[in-house]
This record gives C-alpha cells, structure tokens and sequence, in this order.
C-alpha cells in the first residue's frame, strides 16, 4: 500500500505512515463489524440451543440487533460513582477495548495481508494479551465497590495462570514452526500432516496442546465454563458492575475482540490459518481469507457451544486446572517434541 | 524523521512517567506510572532493533511482574503520613544509591566504547552476531559462549523458585476440612450420593 500512496507524489516517509494509519483504520473496522456481528451470532446460537428463537426483531432475522444495541448504549448516561477513582475508572474500559484492537496488527488474514509483518508476531500477541489483565484490574479497584474488586483479583491470577500454559503451547508450535513470525508458522503448516493436510492439528503430539490451548484460551478470555469474573450469581456482573453507557460497552466489545482474536490465533497456530484444510489444487480457487474466516467463525461457535452446555468451574478447580494439569502438561510436551525433533534432526 | 520524533515521545514518556513514579501520592497511580515508564522503555528498544528485548521487557515486567506490585498494593493499606516521615531518613541512602546507578551507568558506556563486547562495537568492526535476526542473536550468544553463565543462572532462579515454594508451603493436617481429593469427587456417582425416598403424606422422612 505504501507504493500506491508514493505513486500520489508523496515522500516515502509520508507515504509509509499514511498507508499504515489506512490500514490501522481498515483493520479495526473490519473487526469491529466482525465483533457486532459475532455478537448476534452468539446470542443466536445460544438461542437455538436453548430452543428460543434468539434476538429476531430488529432488521431481517434481527441482524441488525447489534448495531441497535450500540446505539441505545451511545445514548445512555455514562454514570460515574462519587467514590470512583475517577482517572482509572475512565481509563481502564479504555486500555481494554485498544489492547484487544492492537494484538490485531500481527494477525495475517492471508497471505501478505497483515499490517505489520514483524519477527516477533507471535511473541507480539504473547505481551498484548498479557497487558488485557490490566483493563479488568484497573476497573475493580477503581469502582471502589467490593465485587468488582472480588471479580478484578480473580481475573488477575486466572489471567495470569493461563499465560503460563498458553506460552509453554505457543513454545512447542514455534518448535516446530522454526519462527516467530506468524505468516512463518501458517507456512510451516503446509502439508504438515502426510504432506496432504494442512495445519499442526493433525500432529499426534501437537494435538494435545491444541486442545490445551483452546481450553486455556476460554480462561483467557474468561468464557465460560471459566467466567468467574463475572459470575452473576456471585458478583452481580464482576468489574462490570459500576459501569455503564459507552464505558461498559468499549468493555463488552474489548472482550469479544479477544474473543475472535483467541479463535483466530487457533486458527493460525493449528488450523493452518488461511491454507485450504487439504492440499488439493481446487481448493485454492477459493480465496485465503474465506477459509480463514470458515476457520475463526468455526471456533467462534464452538466457544458458543460451550458457553451453552458446560457449567462454570469452582474457582479452585480452574486453578487446580491451570496449575497442576496444563502447567505439567505442557511442560512435558516442550521437553518431549524438542527432544523428538533433536533426533529426527528438524533443527539441522 | 519519525524515528527522531518518535524517540523524542518515548523518550520522553519514560522521564515523566518516571518522575510521576515518585510523585504520585496514590501509590497504585505510582505503580501505573511505572508501567507507563516499561511500556516506553519498550518503545525505546524497538527504535534500537531490539524487537525481541522489547517484546521481552512487556511480557516480563509488564505483563507478570507489574501485575503482581498492583496487587499487592491494591491489597495492602497504606498509611501515607508514615510513608512521607520516612523521607528524610531514606534520602541519604536514596541518593547513595543514584549515585552508584549513575557511576554503573558510565561505566557501561565506557565499556562499550573500549570495545571488547561481542556484540559489536560501535565502529562495527567486531560484529559477531550482527546480521541474524534478534532472537537467533540472542540464542547464539546465549547457548554459545555464555551457556556456563546462562545455566547458573537458571539453577539459582531454580533454587529460589523452590525455596519460595518450601517457606510458603503449609502441610494441611490429614482430614482437616477445605482439603480435596479430585479423584474422590469425580469419581462419584448419582446413586451413592443421593436417595430417593416416597413419604407418605404427612409423615416425616428418616434420613
């Protein structure tokens, strides 16, 4: 893009910076709309899987339902409690909603299509998603209110027990990947299983830290069966509570963008990203970024799926899960696969 | 030309979040400050080409360490009139302590300059990882010539980590309440746990 802004007469500097700001733009409405659309698709799901019609009234098949929602909220009164630390109380749905936009940059839609290409994508992804903790943290204390507070020290050490696994599994695709570089790994991927399919999933000794992976990625985003943080029947609506107006929804959309983020990253980490599913000629008609989206939304819906049918953990056995399985767990496999790839000799 | 501009923002970022580090009365504002002050400081190695340290610097401190100061400090109540007296008393240690950080500083830059680094000199004559990407860099530096250092230096945070564990880890007494046995709980099933029982109207139920 940067060529097409320097054939207008511009500098290169200028046509560099211009062509990264209309991505930068391109990129988060494009999210945006997959968010208020993946919005209605999950109430939808729901809906059918609890034998209900779901949100039906407003546009043909209530699409429109989302941007309904929007609206009344931009409407509404942003109340702020007297006692608030008004600052952070401000601040934190603001660091949340831009936090889950900026892991969008490293995200490759197809080939070459990705804002910024850089070495350390995946790494990247890694530091963003680590600083969401902070959204939720910020805006419990801040309520000065006790469930909120409850619900942001729970967020925090769930966030954080989670990382853990989520890096020891990102350890073992790099493994096998050879970089950090996102468009690098879904490349790796070709023809991995059998030279036929593609994509890590296939591999019997990836497999099992893609199913920890999608696990940990529900207690990343604190889907549920692992929504402790805002366990209604506990914490009214957790770090959410005081908020409302325009602040709770930068909230609601922050998460749902982490949401379709940690779909798209399965996708790219084992799904073989935007790869046909088989290596066969045909299907490469179909453009790359229609099987990624396939790929995302299929994952989307199987985190409606599960929202649907599992109930929520106690709070100590989502620690015992983190802590005393998947920590051990992927550790073994990191010593297991790059022990397994030293003797195959992968790395020579 | 963005680069300039950009260092200048960072740069300056890291300076007042640091200043606003030791000014802020709220000692949760302070911790905020301070991960303003890495997250800028990551900013700074990006500008260098250390993508990687960057990267680093804000999943470690960022995302781990500082998460677990705001913690503590959100928990902890703060008495800040005690906090202030103790200034005065501090400050000669304090300065005493920027004075060495200053000195480390200079030394560093001195060091640097001599050249004996492999890393490279600043005339680029001596570049020995230069080239590579920055995490193949670091890998061979690491794993090369300095894995005696590197495993030293995993074994003592090894040992801390399990010195940590051991002077924090309470045996609970057998049989004392709030302990679980995971294999116990799920391995129940419907019929032992519960009874079904038809009571006649009113007579009561014996359990």
């Amino acid at each position: 893009m940067t060529e097409f802004f320097q054939s207008l007469g511009m500098s290169y500097d200028f046509a560099w910076f211009t062509a990264t700001i209309v991505g930068i733009l391109a990129i988060s409405l494009i999210v945006m709309f997959s968010v208020a659309m993946v919005i209605y698709v999950d109430r939808k799901v729901l809906g059918a899987i609890m034998l209900r019609r779901g949100p039906n009234v407003v546009g043909p098949f209530g699409l429109l339902q989302s941007f309904a929602d929007g609206l009344k909220v931009f409407l509404q009164e942003t109340i702020i409690p007297s006692a608030a630390n008004k600052g952070i109380f401000l601040l934190a749905p603001i660091i949340t909603f831009t936090v889950a936009l900026a892991a969008w940059a490293v995200i490759p839609f197809d080939a070459g299509v990705v804002l910024a290409d850089i070495n350390v994508g995946l790494l990247y992804i890694l530091a963003i998603s680590s600083l969401g903790v902070y959204g939720v943290v910020m805006s419990g204390w801040a309520s000065n209110s006790k469930y909120p507070f409850f619900s942001a020290m729970r967020a925090a050490a769930q966030m954080i027990s989670y990382e853990v696994s989520i890096g020891f599994v990102l350890v073992c695709v790099v493994l096998y990947a050879g970089t950090f570089n996102m468009t690098g790994i879904v490349e790796a991927q070709r023809g991995h299983g059998l030279g036929v399919i593609n994509g890590f999933f296939i591999n019997p000794l990836l497999f099992p830290m893609f199913v920890v992976f999608f696990i940990s990625a529900l207690a990343e985003t604190a889907r549920a069966p692992f929504d402790l943080t805002e366990a209604e029947s506990e914490l009214v609506a957790g770090y959410q509570t005081e908020y409302s107006s325009m602040s709770f929804a930068l909230f609601w959309l922050g998460e749902y963008a982490n949401i379709l983020l940690m779909c798209s990253l399965c996708t790219l980490l084992f799904m073989g990203g935007w790869l046909p599913p088989i290596e066969w000629a045909p299907l490469y008609y179909v453009p790359g970024i229609v099987w990624f989206l396939l790929k995302t939304f299929m994952f989307f819906f199987m985190f409606s799926w599960i929202w649907a049918t599992v109930p929520r953990y106690r709070y100590d056995q989502l620690m015992r899960l983190g802590w005393k399985v998947f920590l051990p767990m992927s550790l073994l496999f990191v010593a297991v696969i790059s022990g397994y790839l030293m003797a195959t000799g992968h790395f020579s | 030309m963005i680069q300039t501009l950009a260092f200048y923002l960072f740069a300056g970022l890291v300076i007042a979040s640091a200043v606003m580090v030791i000014m802020a009365r709220n000692p949760v504002h302070s911790v905020l400050w301070l991960i303003l002050a890495f997250f800028n400081a990551a900013g700074l190695m990006v500008l260098v080409g250390a993508e990687f340290i960057a990267v680093l610097l804000v999943i470690v401190y960022v995302g781990a360490v500082a998460v677990l100061f705001l913690f503590v400090v959100m928990m902890l109540d703060i008495d800040f009139a005690a906090m202030r007296a103790g200034f005065v008393r501090n400050f000669p240690l304090g300065l005493a302590i920027a004075a060495i950080l200053l000195a480390e500083l200079f030394l560093g830059i001195g060091a640097y300059n001599a050249g004996g680094l492999q890393l490279g000199t600043p005339d680029g004559a001596n570049q020995a990882a230069m080239g590579a990407s920055n995490i193949e860099a670091i890998g061979a530096l690491l794993y090369g010539p300095y894995i005696i250092l590197f495993e030293i230096a995993g074994i003592i945070l090894l040992v801390a980590m399990i010195g940590a564990i051991v002077l924090t880890h309470r045996e609970a007494k057998p049989g004392a309440r709030g302990r679980q046995d995971i294999g116990k709980q799920i391995s129940r099933r419907p019929d032992e746990a519960t009874i079904m029982k038809n009571p006649e109207s009113g007579q009561g139920v014996e359990l």
